[in-house]
């Protein structure tokens, strides 16, 4: 298929990886910020191709590992009320609650629907017009404007039963966040292509400006990751710290603006709790006042819950970066993407299922 | 969330007063909200999150990027 074979060429791979190799002098540590080219990098088994010296670091890019427990015990009190139907991305029917997940809680009589779109889940609203349908909200800038845009339908079609509980965040404060710690191991950055595509890269010249170190926007295939870490180790050989543009058949340096000003029509910026990571200030979307009437959390009362983590999961580390999926205890013994302890695990972006998947199969 | 990859454009319709597609990612179709690439055209390649078409891809760039890829030595 177009625009997919031609970035998997494994002669053009083989070329690549022999140019990083020629192309590096010292030892450097690389962050791929999302999930999907966590995965990509673990299922073309793309580590065991580059130089020794070049260190990749997963980063936090996975929404559903990122949505706090507490958002997602919510959906499972509303997943469980008498006359609802809780609408979910496929990704979060596995995720641990604090004691039970939507998948368990599908199996236990809660009407959970999976959908592909939340333009699905509005259908549903509208065609059970007797049935509170409550959407569960989450992503990245890459979903946000989509789920903006199922609230604004809502909104225009004047719909009385369509709720979102909604947990987005944004990338670059959390990047920001996890820049400014004693304890960072990160030399460069391959930017998330989608949420690039979407938003632009504005918000990444000024973290590179900020932090002296260079970032290359960068697509999901495996020459896509390959031209990001190549274009990532030349500027670092070379002291720049600029942002280049390695996915420009899909990103421009503005983004999509009909789509960030339906996200900004529907939400507005505000401080967002990160699974495994904590409070970040200005990191997160809520729903503007306008659109209070579609907000689950105001509609329905699922405020003050006590939530609680497992003790041995070590998510937060691995989503900060600080540690690897395959040094914590639990991986592949007590946790697995069968009986996941933590979201990453679960998540189709998350590191730990990654590892699970390409791993043990390479 | 964000695995998108690129699909087809085969045809295009209007449903609830937006502007929708046919896309055919590697033949599986599938229905995508075109509102934000308003000049795609039948045959041209969306990049769809969450059912929703975010970038039209730029075969231009495509083909700089990897001649620029090829040269490389």
């Amino acid at each position: 298929m177009k625009y997919i074979d031609e970035y998997r060429d494994p002669d053009l791979v083989r070329k690549l990886a022999v140019k990083i190799a020629g192309s590096i002098k010292r030892k450097w540590s690389i962050m791929e910020i999302c999930g999907g080219q966590t995965h990509a990098i673990m299922k073309y088994n793309l580590p065991e191709l580059l130089p020794p010296e070049i260190t990749l670091i997963h980063g936090p890019g996975c929404p559903v590992c990122v949505t706090p427990l507490e958002k997602i015990d919510k959906a499972l009190v509303l997943a469980s009320s008498e006359g609802t139907i809780l609408a979910s991305f496929g990704d979060m029917m596995r995720v641990p609650g604090s004691s039970s997940d939507l998948l368990k809680a599908k199996a236990e009589g809660a009407d959970v629907r999976i959908v592909y779109s939340p333009l699905d889940a509005l259908k549903i609203a509208i065609s059970n017009p007797d049935r509170n349908v409550v959407f569960f909200a989450i992503g990245f800038e890459t979903t946000a404007p989509a789920n903006a845009l199922a609230l604004i339908q809502a909104a225009r079609l004047e719909l009385t039963n369509f709720f979102l509980l909604s947990s987005h965040v944004l990338v670059p404060p959390a990047i920001h966040t996890i820049l400014s710690s004693d304890d960072t191991l990160i030399d460069g950055l391959l930017a998330p292509g989608h949420v690039c595509t979407v938003t632009g890269y504005g918000d990444y010249i000024d973290l590179a400006n900020k932090f002296n170190l260079p970032i290359s926007v960068t697509g999901f295939e495996p020459i896509d990751i390959l031209h990001g870490i190549l274009t990532t180790v030349q500027m670092l050989e070379s002291g720049l710290h600029e942002v280049k543009n390695c996915y420009s058949r899909s990103v421009n340096s503005k983004g999509n603006l009909h789509a960030l000003k339906a996200m900004y029509d529907a939400f507005e910026v505000c401080d967002r709790q990160w699974r495994g990571i904590g409070l970040i200030p200005g990191s997160g979307l809520a729903i503007r006042d306008k659109y209070s009437a579609f907000d689950a959390e105001k509609h329905f009362p699922i405020n003050n819950m006590i939530s609680k983590e497992p003790e041995i999961c070590i998510a937060g580390e691995v989503l900060r970066g600080i540690s690897r999926p395959s040094d914590c205890p639990a991986f592949g013994i007590s946790c697995t993407p069968e009986h996941p302890l933590g979201a990453p695990m679960v998540s189709s972006e998350g590191a730990c299922a990654a590892y699970y998947h390409y791993k043990l199969l390479h | 969330m964000c695995l998108a990859i690129p699909g087809k454009i085969t045809g295009f319709f209007i449903e609830n007063g937006m502007k929708m597609a046919k896309v055919s990612f590697s033949g599986v179709i599938k229905t995508v909200c075109t509102e934000w690439v308003p000049e795609a055209k039948i045959g041209d390649y969306v990049i769809s999150h969450a059912g929703t078409a975010i970038s039209l891809l730029d075969p231009k760039e495509a083909e700089e990027t990897l001649s620029l890829l090829d040269e490389i030595n």
